[in-house]
């Protein structure tokens, strides 16, 4: 069969009514949860993980698909009226977007902001489609060696080639592993680092971490700045409706920002913002009206927001053909995948066609969902940016713990979630970033894994690592994307780096 | 560890929190190479397992550490924001009293509970007002999810009234 007719099945599954209500309550929910101040894609998906929980793994999925898309839509909602991004990937969404929201013109800002997003996500979720039986293909030739050279790329760049200091990077991956060699060996059988205690024998829930780090965390840290005073949220005037021009001026931001954002978020490399603030560098470029950048551009919306929907959903090439996460979203959702028993890859397509394409199928729903759901529907989730932070935040953490005990309701899990949340928080203060813990966390052990597979298969010869063209060549960029920062830092070059910190996506 | 330091203006001064950090990170190297110490018997014939990875992890931790203390000496951590630590114990102990009370008072209480001191932590500090605000909302939570969506959410005496 050919990608054609496989799609076509998949639209088959996903447009089974249940499997429609379940993308509905999906975007809803992601929408909701997305638009709230401080919170993200990866903290809205971890956060709405346990509402799947007793769901089969085809619906759980497909409710996954349209949080995820959800959560995404929201941000550019919060960072056009609130000036606070939710996500760091919707920063530059937020410096013309919000000037355009100052000015009277949050509507047609929203809009351009929705339908780029819909445009960008149609587009890539179809380059998915395409593009990922040919890594698929790839992907069955690669060893345990090339794999694990795989993985090194995706450790160097989530957590040192970006962010504002290769040390603390480091040490944020680094804590990550040392929570992973937690638990049982899956290759030898022998407990590790559990000091006797049962409940560490199962090694830490990736979902526990990432919500005691996000939400928890967070929350502390934002607690502990004080009473600030309500942030401003602008209000939406005039019409939503985008005047011919606005059309004129955004239909090529979109498909730039597309064309941008897709091939960036599909390479295994992670770093979605880069591509939100290359679209954002081109579209000030090309620009007829470069007198309005700073002020409230349309394209400067479009483009990045464009840009970021398509990484998004090129994030998952890798994730679905490598299982390979390259963002803390795409962590959480392979741990969704994980509480089946279905392990992302190569062999995911061939044993589990239905899913997997009923999985990509569902996304093109979604995202026409999030179009018909988004524009009229923008009153309602403005009235959710303006919940009073105490609410707001007991809310959060009461939705936080509820996961976690709906997984495991043991005093211990909950012990954990504590202790990591006050990690988190000291990260916080000292600039550590958390996406590298919890990429850590769950890429660690199948690094570990393929490594040694590589190493039995070698006899402990460890030069066959560099022998293979492939894993040569992809241990060799991981060096440079390591050095090359470095230097670059200590000429007191970094401040373009730190721009594209990912501190959260 | 959290030292709220205020952001210094003489940057060569020697960063005490960032050598706390770094004391952590050799602590936590410590640990890994007393625990896999008792595995590094057992790697079989390939010269790698399950004590390999650990003492690599360990042993970058130890380099890790030792980074930091380099840079916390040459004050290069970046300027920390203040922290405010009232806001914060509320919310810890709105966790830790969520912990200590779930098994035996059900999710509804416990929860409440921390949904009242968190909104404290917030500046919300009228307690009689809010937490039985919390209690309400959670038993709403636990009706919809533990009934619904079959969750297994611990059950007290407030729960037990309707189920």
């Amino acid at each position: 069969m050919n990608t054609f007719e496989f799609l076509l099945q998949g639209l088959l599954v996903a447009a089974q009514p249940m499997n429609l209500l379940y993308a509905l309550i999906g975007v809803t929910l992601g929408t909701a949860v997305g638009v709230l101040p401080g919170i993200g894609p990866a903290l809205t998906v971890a956060l709405l993980l346990p509402v799947t929980y007793r769901l089969d793994p085809g619906g759980s999925l497909i409710m996954f698909a349209g949080i995820y898309y959800g959560g995404m839509y929201g941000g550019s909602t919060t960072s056009i009226l609130l000036n606070t991004p939710g996500e760091s990937s919707s920063i530059v969404t937020a410096l013309e977007g919000n000037k355009m929201a100052r000015a009277g013109r949050g509507g047609p800002a929203l809009a351009t902001a929705a339908i780029g997003s819909f445009v960008a996500g149609l587009i890539a979720t179809l380059g998915l489609a395409f593009i990922a039986p040919f890594v698929v293909k790839l992907a069955l030739v690669f060893g345990p060696r090339e794999y694990f050279a795989l993985m090194v790329l995706a450790f160097v760049t989530v957590s040192s080639a970006f962010g504002d200091s290769t040390l603390r990077g480091l040490t944020s991956l680094f804590i990550g592993f040392a929570l992973a060699i937690i638990g049982i060996d899956q290759l030898s059988g022998q407990a590790r680092m559990s000091f006797g205690i049962p409940d560490l024998l199962d090694g830490i829930e990736v979902t526990t971490l990432a919500v005691a780090m996000f939400a928890i965390g967070e929350s502390l840290y934002i607690a502990a700045q004080g009473d600030q005073g309500p942030d401003k949220v602008e209000a939406v005037r005039g019409s939503v409706w985008m005047t011919g021009q606005d059309w004129a001026r955004s239909w090529k931001a979109w498909l730039r920002g597309t064309a941008i954002g897709f091939p960036i978020g599909a390479m295994p490399a992670g770093g979605a913002e880069i591509g939100t603030f290359l679209s954002y560098a081109t579209e000030k470029r090309l620009t007829k009206h470069p007198e309005e950048f700073g002020k409230g551009a349309i394209e400067g919306v479009a483009g990045p927001e464009a840009a970021n929907n398509a990484s998004a959903a090129g994030t998952l090439v890798p994730l679905l053909t490598l299982g390979l996460p390259t963002t803390a979203t795409a962590a959480i959702m392979l741990a969704g995948f994980q509480q089946y028993g279905l392990q992302p890859g190569p062999l995911l397509f061939a044993t589990n066609p239905q899913l997997v394409w009923g999985l990509i199928a569902s996304l093109l729903i979604a995202n026409f969902m999030l179009l018909v759901l988004n524009l009229p529907l923008v009153g309602l989730w403005v009235k959710l940016l303006t919940i009073p932070k105490p609410w707001l935040y007991a809310g959060i953490l009461l939705f936080a713990t509820l996961g976690t005990i709906g997984a495991n309701p043991s005093v211990f899990e909950l012990g954990m979630l504590l202790a990591f949340g006050v990690l988190g928080y000291v990260m916080r203060i000292f600039g550590y970033p958390i996406a590298p813990v919890v990429v850590g966390l769950i890429l660690g052990p199948l690094a570990e894994q393929q490594l040694r597979r590589a190493l039995s298969i070698s006899q402990g010869d460890v030069t066959v690592l560099f022998t293979s063209p492939v894993a040569a060549v992809l241990l060799t960029i991981a060096a440079a994307a390591l050095i090359i920062p470095l230097i670059l830092r200590a000429r007191g070059r970094g401040q373009v780096l730190s721009q594209l910190a990912a501190s959260e996506d | 560890m959290s030292k709220g330091h205020t952001p210094s203006t003489q940057t060569r001064r020697p960063d005490r929190a960032a050598l706390v950090i770094a004391v952590f990170l050799a602590g936590l190297a410590g640990l890994i190479f007393w625990d896999t110490s008792r595995l590094a018997s057992a790697s079989g014939y390939s010269g790698i397992g399950p004590a390999t990875i650990p003492f690599v992890i360990a042993g970058m931790l130890l380099l890790l550490a030792a980074w930091t203390v380099f840079e916390a000496l040459r004050g290069d951590f970046p300027a920390r924001e203040r922290q405010e630590f009232g806001p914060v114990i509320w919310i810890v102990g709105g966790l830790a009293a969520q912990m200590l009370t779930l098994k035996p008072l059900g999710f509804s209480i416990a929860t409440g509970l921390l949904f009242a001191a968190t909104a404290a932590g917030f500046g919300k500090r009228k307690l009689w007002f809010t937490i039985p605000i919390g209690i309400v909302l959670c038993l709403c939570v636990w009706l919809v999810f533990a009934g619904l969506l079959q969750l297994s959410l611990p059950a007290g005496p407030l729960e037990h009234l309707f189920w």
